[in-house]
């Protein structure tokens, strides 16, 4: 049909793309997947972002005007706010690190030749498969003051003379939800290094073991740098995703006691959906997505300078 | 030495993981008088399935279950039927599309979804749509779509073009070789795709809680997190047997893909 048109196309394109009359076609086939995607996804999004330099509110007549910066300097002088940033990160840092280091034990456990293996990995994907509400609200039975079985197990050892109320004791309630954290995103991470293993030739450990190599010298010298791309991409995404959770945590704390527990987007639905500010939580979004490329751009540079 | 070591670690993952689950299963056997025991135990005394029944009996809980079937039976269909011919045509022609489909899903992952939610929901106030279950649908499609594409094109691509065309020059049509020839080999496809926004939908907390300010219209996840706020000891065990059965659905989709999960899926898309 369109003979100029397959001609212009690389041989590639050519074999794979079919020959007729393409861009319309295409587009009108793609049309009705991505009207909703730009409407309620792309459109919003950009408005967001745009959000941030004014000063709207809830209210459904509420006038809005642009404010430029005044709400990051807002952002910057606000104690709650800080507050808040430096939970946050402290929960993505340690979730991320205990999650990758927990999980890298798992997948090189699972990657032995051990039995159980198969039930092990099978329950390893379990937490993946519960809803997220489910996995709060299952913790929750877990931490409860009277009916927990966390209590009652530290009582039975002796390590416990009381009951204790972790979710709402002011110092406890953070490291509890952490654990919970891991918990949760433990499944991706040991799926995603269990396949990274998976792919490290054999032979590369044959040689090491003919050198004369002991176990822990393969793991520094053969595994941890084949493995170093898997590492950087999992624990980056998962940095992401923990500094952005907000689900789990309002399940098991709604942020308390005392907002200990408050991670900034808690704290960013708070002032938008009880205050009404919505300008002020978009600011809080907007600088979120600043400090996250912020900490990515350092940690992927750095990680793609040593590996160099 | 090493085994024993290596046994004793996997023991240890093994109830790290596994000793919430039994907790939540335990709590949901037990009579409302031994939760108010003072020392609870892992094994219930006289284990009993009345939690069950009385999880049925929480007018709440059924309501919400019932809307989460609808919103999630709805967005999946609606998923599925809107992302098929796009799927299509980004499996068969190659256009700067379907690289923007999947980059997409990778750059939403790091906007915290706060600055998603506030314009969508002075959206779909606009719309009149808050507080029903047609905008919170509308949602969920929209955020299981780009994911749905990325599944159902790689499917299609599947499915050799050399068939269609040997149907074609049969004599067939070629609305007659896509629905002989491509739909049945794309069914599976389908299915799946179908299973996994019926269970994005089933599971989604955040978007429903925002767009569903009304208790009367609350899907299941939010009548189970408001069902915790009367925190009365007895109730727990209905709250635990509700949770289970809530996680049905998501349990039996992940025990279809398992396997696949734990091999190819995820090999293949961490190297791409």
């Amino acid at each position: 049909m369109t003979l100029t048109a397959e001609r212009t196309r690389p041989p590639d394109a050519r074999r794979r793309g079919r020959p007729t009359s393409g861009g319309r076609e295409t587009l009108l086939l793609m049309l009705p997947a991505l009207v909703p995607v730009l409407v309620f996804s792309v459109g919003p999004l950009l408005y967001g972002m745009y959000l941030a330099f004014t000063d709207a509110r809830s209210g459904r007549n509420a006038e809005t005007s642009f404010v430029g910066l005044a709400n990051f300097g807002d952002l910057l002088t606000d104690g709650d706010f800080w507050a808040s940033f430096r939970i946050g990160l402290i929960w993505a840092v340690s979730v991320t690190v205990l999650q990758f280091t927990a999980s890298l034990g798992l997948a090189l456990l699972l990657n032995e030749n051990l039995r159980f293996r198969g039930f092990a990995r099978v329950l390893a994907l379990v937490p993946w498969a519960m809803p997220p509400v489910v996995i709060g609200l299952m913790w929750r039975l877990v931490y409860h003051p009277n009916a927990g079985i966390l209590n009652s197990v530290l009582q039975d050892l002796g390590l416990l003379g009381h009951n204790v109320d972790w979710l709402n004791d002011f110092s406890l309630a953070l490291p509890a939800v952490i654990v919970v954290g891991v918990w949760t995103g433990m499944p991706q991470t040991t799926v995603v290094l269990l396949a990274g293993l998976q792919g490290i030739p054999g032979e590369l450990y044959e040689a090491g073991q003919m050198d004369g190599a002991s176990a822990w010298r393969r793991f520094w010298n053969i595994t941890l740098p084949q493995l170093r791309p898997v590492i950087v991409t999992i624990t980056s995404l998962d940095f992401v995703w923990n500094i952005n959770q907000f689900g789990l945590v309002y399940v098991l704390t709604q942020g308390g006691p005392g907002g200990q527990t408050r991670l900034p987007l808690l704290f960013a639905y708070e002032e938008a959906f009880r205050y009404g500010f919505f300008g002020y939580a978009a600011t809080l979004g907007l600088a979120m997505v600043i400090v996250v490329l912020a900490v990515l751009g350092l940690y992927i540079g750095r990680q793609m300078r040593e590996a160099s | 030495m090493r085994r024993p070591l290596q046994y004793l670690a996997l023991l240890g993952y093994v109830v790290f993981l596994g000793f919430p689950l039994v907790w939540l299963l335990s709590t949901a056997l037990k009579t409302p008088r031994e939760m108010a025991s003072l020392h609870p135990t892992w094994i219930p005394h006289n284990p009993v399935l009345s939690n069950f029944a009385d999880a049925f009996g929480e007018q709440d809980l059924v309501g919400g279950a019932l809307r989460s079937l609808v919103v999630a039976t709805a967005c999946s269909l609606l998923t599925v039927v809107l992302a098929l011919p796009a799927s299509y045509a980004m499996a068969r022609h190659r256009t700067a599309l379907s690289k923007l489909a999947v980059g997409w899903v990778l750059v939403s992952q790091i906007f915290p979804f706060i600055l998603i939610i506030i314009p969508l929901f002075m959206v779909l106030r606009s719309l009149d749509l808050v507080n029903t279950l047609p905008g919170l649908t509308l949602v969920h499609v929209t955020f299981v779509m780009p994911f749905a594409l990325w599944m159902l094109q790689g499917y299609v691509r599947a499915v050799p073009r050399e068939l269609e065309e040997a149907a074609a020059v049969d004599g067939a049509g070629r609305v007659v070789a896509l629905v002989r020839v491509v739909a049945p080999l794309l069914a599976p496809g389908v299915v799946a795709t179908l299973l996994f926004a019926f269970i994005s939908s089933w599971n989604e907390f955040l978007f429903a809680l925002v767009v569903l300010k009304d208790p009367d219209v609350a899907t299941l996840p939010l009548t189970l997190v408001k069902f915790t706020g009367a925190e009365g000891v007895v109730r727990l065990g209905p709250l635990a047997a509700a949770s289970l059965l809530a996680t049905i659905p998501s349990l039996a989709f992940f025990a279809i893909i398992q396997r696949r999960l734990r091999s190819g899926l995820m090999a293949g898309a961490v190297k791409g």
